[in-house]
Formats: C-alpha cells, sequence, structure tokens
C-alpha cells in the first residue's frame, strides 16, 4: 500500500470509531453545525463531543500546520480525509470565519507570535470571529470605507459603522477594516483585530427575507483597541496601511469558499431526487436536464480549479470567476427545488415543511452573489484581470 | 488522474497547436472551400496530420499507433477546431479507430497501417433521420449465404464519398428503438448496391446521403458480436461525441479569443468598445462557459482513459455543455464584431457554421440533456 493508501484506510477507521452516529446524518441548517465561540450552546452532546475529538487532531483545520492546532495534512491527505467524511456523510464539526478566512490571512501575513496566539483558538473553537469590511456607504466600493481609527499612543480609538456584519451578535471578536490614513485611499486602511466585548461595540440584527436574522448593524464608538495584546502580538495584521493586501487576499478565500456552495450537497444530480414530479412536467424535466449538465460541469471544473491551484498554475483572479459561476448556479438549483416542490414548498412554518425549510434556503441563497462581492463586481474583475479588457 | 496535462500531454499541445496554426489555419480552410473540393479537405493535410503521428494516435503501439488516450485525442482536437482544420481525424482516427479496436485480427490488420499512414479515410454511416438516434436504425441486415445483406438508408456521413470503407449500423434483429439486435458492419466502398449523394453543408463540409440496397457483404464483414452492435456502437459514440465536443472547445475558443482581440482594437464613442462594461460583463459569462466546457471534457476523457464508468454521462454531459458554450461563443462574437461580422471575408462567421455543423454531429446539447436526465433517473 502506498503512504495515501495507508491514510484512507486508517482515516475511516479512526472516523468510523469516533465520529457520533447522530453525527452522520446530514445538517438541516447552519445551526445543525458547531460555530465554536464563548457562548457556544452545543445542540447536542454527540455535537460536542465530535468536535472536540476532531479539534483534538487538529482536523478542524486539517491543512494547517499542527503548531497553530491544524492536522498538518498535506493537500493530498486533506482531500482525503474531506472525501472520506463525505462517503460518511460526517458534519463538519466547526463552521467558522475563523476557518474559512482570518485564518489564512494570519498564516500568510501573521507574526509568528500573531499565529501562535490566534490560530489555537479558531482551530479549537474557543474564538468566534466576524468580519467587519462593509459599510452603509461602503459596499462594492469597499475601499472607500470611513470607520476611523485614531492613533492614541498605546490604542487605537475606533469610530464608525459597518454594516451586514454576519454573526457580530454571537461573535466574541472581529476583524475588521479601518482607516488609519485619510489622504490614502489604498494604503491607508489598516486590518484590525479586537474584541467585541469592548466599550463601545454595539451590534443590532437586521431580519432578513428568509426569516432569519444572522447579520446586524455593527456600531464603535470611541472603542479603545489596544496596539498590542502581548510581546509580537500586534492588534494589526500585516503592515500598519497596508490592510486592504489583506482584505483583498481574505477575499479571494471568502470567494473560494462561497463558489464551493454550487456543488452542494456532493450529490451528482439534482433531479434524481424529483422523479415523481417530472414525469408529468416535460418542461421543468428539460430545465432540470440541463441544470444537472451544469451541475456535472461545474464539479469538473472545480476539480480543475482545485488541481491547477495545487499546481500553481491558476490565474490569481480566477476565484472570483468560481464565486460567479458557483453562486448563480446555487440560485439556480434553489429556484428548480422551488417549482419541484410546488405548494409544498411555499409553507413557511409547518410541520411538514421542517419550518419552510425549502423556501427559507431558497430565499437565503439570493444572497450568495451579492456577499463576499457581488456577481458584477466578479465580472468586473474577471473581465479586467483575467482577460485584460480595457478601460479603468 | 489529474484535471492538469502532464508534461507529455503539454508537449503535443504545443506541437500540435504550432502545427494546426502554420499548416491549416483557416486560410486553408477557405483554399478548399472556394475550390468546391469534393472531398471537403487535403489528402495532402491528412499525409501531413500522419507525418506528426496523429492519425494512429489511439491505435495500440504494438499496432503501430502511439498507443494514446482521449485526452491526447482531444488535445489535437481542440486545435482542429481552434484553426478549423479539415480532416477525418475525428471519424477516422478516433470513432473508427475506437470501433476496429473491437474488431478481429484481420480486419484490425487491414485497416490500421492505412488509417496510420494518412492514406485511409473511414466514414460512419449511422443517422437514418435529420437527427441523431442511433437506437432507431431501420436499416436491415439480412443473412445471406454465409454474410448478410445490407438494405436501408443513411445520410450525415461525413466524409461519405471520400470513405474507403463505411462503418455502418444495422439491424439484425429487434425493432426500431431497441438497443440490441444492432450489428456494425465493415463496407467497403466499391461495394454493389451502394449508392451515394455527396451534399455540402453549411459548414462546407461534405455529408453523403446512403442508399444501400441489398448490399451484400460477408460474416468477416461484422465488427463486434452479432446482435449486440450496441456495445461497440457505444464506444465509438462516446469517443466521437468527446471528440466532437474536444472540438467544440477549441472552435469556441477560437471564436472567443478572437472576439476578445476585436474588443480590444476597434473604438466607438471615442473608446475601445472593450471599455463598455454591458460587453465586458458579456465576455466574462462567455469565458466562464467556456471553461466549464474545457473542464467537463476533460473529465469526460479522464473516465473514458480509465475506463470508468461514469464516462458515459460525463459524456453526455460534455457534448451537450461544450455545444452549448460553443454556440454560445459564436453568437456572441458575431454580435460583438457589428456589421463585419457577417461579412464572409471575416472569420467569425465560419466558426459560427462549424459549430453549428458539430453541435448536430453525434447528438445536439438537447439530446445528451435528455441522455444526462435518463442516466441520472428521470
Ligand atoms: C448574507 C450576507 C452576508 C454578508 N456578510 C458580511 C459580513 O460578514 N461582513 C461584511 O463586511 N459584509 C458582509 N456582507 C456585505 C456584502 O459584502 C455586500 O452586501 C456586498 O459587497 C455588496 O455591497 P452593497 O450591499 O452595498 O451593494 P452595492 O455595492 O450598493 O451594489 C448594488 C448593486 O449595484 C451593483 N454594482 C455596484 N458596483 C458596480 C460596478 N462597479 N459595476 C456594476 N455593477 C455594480 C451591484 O452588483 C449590485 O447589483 C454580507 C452580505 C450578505 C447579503
Amino acid at each position: 500500500m502506498t503512504d495515501l493508501e495507508t491514510f484512507r484506510s486508517e482515516t475511516r477507521a479512526w472516523l468510523e470509531e469516533n465520529c457520533p452516529a447522530e453525527m452522520r446524518k446530514p445538517a438541516r441548517g447552519d445551526d445543525d453545525i458547531c460555530w465554536g465561540g464563548r457562548n457556544v450552546v452545543f445542540q447536542s452532546d454527540a455535537q460536542k463531543q465530535w468536535l472536540e475529538v476532531m479539534a483534538e487532531r487538529g482536523w478542524t483545520v486539517p491543512d494547517w500546520p499542527t503548531e497553530y492546532g491544524g492536522g498538518g495534512l498535506s493537500r493530498q491527505e486533506a482531500k482525503i480525509l474531506r472525501t472520506e467524511m463525505a462517503k460518511m456523510k460526517c458534519r463538519s464539526p466547526l463552521n467558522s470565519f475563523g476557518i474559512w478566512m482570518l485564518g489564512p490571512a494570519l498564516l500568510k501575513f501573521g507574526t509568528e507570535e500573531q499565529k501562535k496566539h490566534f490560530l489555537p483558538q479558531i482551530a479549537r473553537g474557543e474564538i468566534r470571529w466576524c468580519q467587519g469590511y462593509s459599510e452603509p456607504g461602503s459596499g462594492s466600493d469597499l475601499v472607500s470605507l470611513q470607520t476611523f481609527g485614531e492613533d492614541k499612543g498605546d490604542h487605537y480609538e475606533v469610530n464608525g459603522s459597518k454594516i451586514w456584519t454576519s454573526y457580530a451578535d454571537k461573535a466574541d471578536w472581529i476583524f475588521c477594516l479601518v482607516r488609519t490614513n485619510k489622504e490614502d485611499k489604498y494604503q491607508g486602511i489598516s486590518f484590525m483585530l479586537y474584541d467585541m466585548t469592548n466599550e463601545g461595540v454595539t451590534t443590532k440584527p437586521i431580519l432578513l427575507i428568509s426569516g432569519a436574522s444572522p447579520f446586524c448593524e455593527t456600531f464603535f464608538d470611541d472603542v479603545k483597541v489596544p496596539k498590542s495584546y502581548g510581546e509580537g502580538i500586534s492588534s494589526v495584521v500585516g503592515e500598519f496601511n497596508r490592510g486592504w493586501d489583506v482584505a483583498k487576499y481574505l477575499l479571494g478565500h471568502e470567494r473560494e469558499m462561497i463558489s464551493g456552495m454550487g456543488g452542494d450537497g456532493g450529490t451528482a444530480s439534482l433531479g434524481a431526487g424529483f422523479k415523481d414530479v417530472m414525469a408529468s412536467e416535460p418542461v421543468l424535466r428539460a430545465q432540470m436536464a440541463l441544470f444537472d449538465v451544469d451541475g456535472l460541469a461545474f464539479r469538473s471544473h472545480s476539480e480543475r480549479f482545485m488541481d491547477e491551484w495545487k499546481s500553481g498554475t491558476g490565474h490569481p483572479a480566477y476565484s472570483n470567476l468560481m464565486k460567479y459561476i458557483g453562486t448563480e448556479l446555487n440560485k439556480s438549483r434553489h429556484e428548480l427545488v422551488m417549482a419541484m416542490g410546488g405548494s409544498d414548498a411555499l409553507e413557511w412554518e409547518s410541520e411538514a415543511s421542517k419550518g419552510g425549510s425549502k423556501a427559507r434556503n431558497w430565499l437565503r441563497t439570493k444572497a450568495n452573489s451579492i456577499e463576499g462581492g457581488t456577481s458584477e463586481v466578479m465580472l468586473n474583475v474577471v473581465s479586467k484581470r483575467i482577460l485584460e479588457m480595457p478601460g479603468g | 488522474m489529474a484535471m492538469i496535462l502532464n508534461d507529455d500531454q503539454s508537449m503535443l499541445k504545443d506541437s500540435a497547436r504550432e502545427f494546426m496554426k502554420s499548416e491549416a489555419p483557416t486560410t486553408h480552410f477557405r483554399e478548399f472551400r472556394d475550390k468546391e473540393c469534393k472531398d471537403g479537405f487535403s489528402h495532402g493535410l491528412w499525409k501531413q496530420f500522419a507525418e506528426m503521428g496523429f492519425t494512429g494516435i489511439l491505435i495500440p503501439e504494438d499496432e503501430g499507433g502511439l498507443g494514446l488516450g482521449h485526452v491526447e485525442a482531444g488535445i489535437v482536437l481542440e486545435e482542429v477546431g481552434r484553426n478549423l482544420s479539415p480532416s477525418p481525424f475525428l471519424t477516422t482516427s478516433v470513432a473508427a479507430v475506437e470501433a476496429l479496436k473491437s474488431a478481429g485480427k484481420n480486419m484490425r490488420e487491414r485497416w490500421f497501417p492505412g488509417i496510420i499512414s494518412g492514406e485511409t479515410v473511414i466514414g460512419l454511416a449511422i443517422d437514418e433521420s435529420a437527427k441523431h438516434r442511433p437506437a432507431n436504425t431501420a436499416c436491415k441486415a439480412e443473412r445471406s449465404g454465409n454474410g448478410f445483406k445490407l438494405t436501408g438508408a443513411k445520410q450525415f456521413v461525413v466524409q461519405g464519398a471520400s470513405s474507403d470503407m463505411l462503418i455502418v449500423a444495422a439491424r439484425t434483429a429487434g425493432s426500431e428503438g431497441e438497443t440490441s439486435g444492432l450489428t456494425l458492419f465493415a463496407v467497403e466502398k466499391d461495394a454493389a448496391g451502394m449508392s451515394m449523394d455527396p451534399v455540402r453543408l453549411v459548414d462546407s463540409a461534405v455529408a453523403a446521403h446512403i442508399d444501400l440496397n441489398g448490399v451484400e457483404v460477408t460474416a468477416d464483414a461484422v465488427i463486434g458480436e452479432v446482435d449486440d452492435g450496441w456495445s461497440v456502437l457505444t464506444k465509438i459514440l462516446d469517443a466521437g461525441r468527446t471528440g466532437a465536443a474536444a472540438e467544440m472547445v477549441g472552435v469556441g475558443s477560437g471564436a472567443m479569443d478572437m472576439t476578445f482581440d476585436y474588443l480590444k482594437q476597434r473604438k466607438q464613442f471615442g473608446k475601445v468598445i472593450g471599455e463598455f462594461q454591458a460587453l465586458q460583463h458579456r465576455a466574462a459569462h462567455l469565458y466562464g462557459e467556456m471553461e466549464m466546457a474545457r473542464s467537463v471534457v476533460l473529465k469526460a476523457q479522464n473516465f473514458l482513459d480509465d475506463g470508468d464508468e461514469r464516462g458515459e454521462l460525463y459524456t453526455a454531459a460534455a457534448k451537450a455543455k461544450a455545444g452549448l458554450a460553443c454556440n454560445l461563443s459564436v453568437r456572441e462574437g458575431l454580435q460583438m464584431h457589428g456589421g463585419i461580422g457577417m461579412t464572409d471575408e471575416y472569420d467569425i462567421g465560419l466558426y459560427m457554421k462549424r459549430d453549428r455543423a458539430l453541435n448536430e454531429f453525434f447528438g445536439d446539447a438537447y439530446f445528451h440533456a435528455d441522455r444526462v436526465a435518463t442516466m441520472n433517473g428521470y
């Protein structure tokens, strides 16, 4: 057996033994997955146990180095772990913006001390992070942001407000884009980390069309952000005033993550689940068939994207294209799910509809092509950076 | 198999690209079109394909070929598509070779050498109606002596009148619509009772309508097993479909690149038209569609080369997606060229014509989307 085959069989055996049966049922929504944090409320003992055993092994973040709480797995091993987990239908033990966004940014831009301090807390699910990018006046045109951090010697005094901050009301800490130089648009932003329990931080949940309120308005009134949390642990990641570089790098990861949703659930065919409806709906069946073609194409495409990424041959702006395709596809998928479901799928609260899960999920997907950069912005980037179209 | 080309494949890509660009660019295509050449391709170029080793790309090494797979054949086809290079490569070196691999030793020895040397052309006589419906084959093959007698009509036999041999799908049992009861025959060009009516197509290729009027063949002419032609036909079609899909990736990419160049040159309203966001977004969307097509075609080729059972599903998805994306590319391409796109002098129209023919060849995107649905159980 090759090393990878050995790894595969050992992984399978370990998962068999350690993943509680309850954690092998498909998650019905965000709440079924643990997001960690100081105030975490576990849905069940199984959920808690699953997080603990996985964190212990570093497998909440399989490809991070072990010294930062990761599993130290190679890309291939991490892929094997993902595949085996998918085969056994193991739920993700921990979801978080720390894992998907801040972690990769710290690994790239953080000092050794910052990494040692912040990354293990993320890996173990102890600290839950939120992302403070968008502001009321700065959405797609993010670089125009105005939340300001004034240098007060040993700390910055932060004033301003953010909006659409996902889970700000549940997060412990925020990674926040703060203007630290009003004269320089691009090189006047710093990437700051601070505690949401700081005095002067308030959050106000916003109700969405799906009926959930997963994001907030976030206000900062004279918030004191220490310049340092200890030897080498600056509150600013990367260089002071060069936070835009960190922000952009992180957005690349965010887009990659969101684009993954087009592959949704790993089922080969959306149509396979709706045979009865389609037998009497030829036009709907045709739509579904074309969707399944795209589904297979996107799946192949994601695989090629990953392989090119690994081999270093991918274009650096390619995740923008992936985000555009993946999110548009996911929206189409949920349009079809609603059409297949007919009036059953309209039910908003009933037991039979699992609390309106189809309708709520359908509405949630509409945000996919807005959050993390809109489809139109993705097309702008693809056209300028990949196709090298002229114009500013 | 990884979804990126290895070193050998990258080298093949470079040499195929270089070769098509210098020996068979669109000017070569125009030359043969304008001559009203009865074959629709140049025998000289076909010999050059042989010198490059392309003709025997799928033929096993111990039989004189390169022993490579569908990924490699696809690399050549993409360049064929990009340059609109007319040749019998897809039918002869891809689909027919795939058929002959299921044939006996005698037949292989009879045909492989000529294919490898670029002397032999083989046609596929499968379709009987305007739409590709192989299971509907009605052409009859009745036992006669120790052989068979073929009766029926075929159409869309590309390069049929230039072919030395035709692979004919006929029914030895069962009835129209059934996949069992089909048998494949190798019919030589001068067989008595076979008549051809070659017609020029929109893309200037020449395809034949064929009448089989009691054509006598011996039992040796059977490719594969009697009544089980479907299993060989499936291989021929999978090879032909991924091949056509790869060629469409080339056609679509060629049209797209031309269009993007044009967007960067043409000025209106005091600006290069590529500065207009309305066009930029359509360009970026098109690029994404072509990228998806490229990926699913590569996946299908990988599965076929690995003998993976998902090959058929992915082949259907590949032919459908490549068809849709290539079609979008030529339509957007023509529109973004404005009036000049409508002129014969400009190449974009040639790409549009080629796309139409390739989309139809081996079944269009709707046919294959329907197959995806069926294979997915609905
Ligand atoms: C569910 C969800 C979660 C989110 N979570 C977070 C979070 O955790 N943290 C955070 O900081 N932000 C978050 N966001 C905010 C998100 O990043 C912004 O909504 C997004 O960047 C768009 O900004 P906007 O809403 O101001 O729209 P606008 O920028 O005002 O856009 C309005 C419309 O104009 C179009 N448009 C804008 N500029 C251009 C252009 N140059 N060319 C063509 N069209 C253009 C857009 O595409 C869009 O269609 C979240 C959003 C959603 C929906």
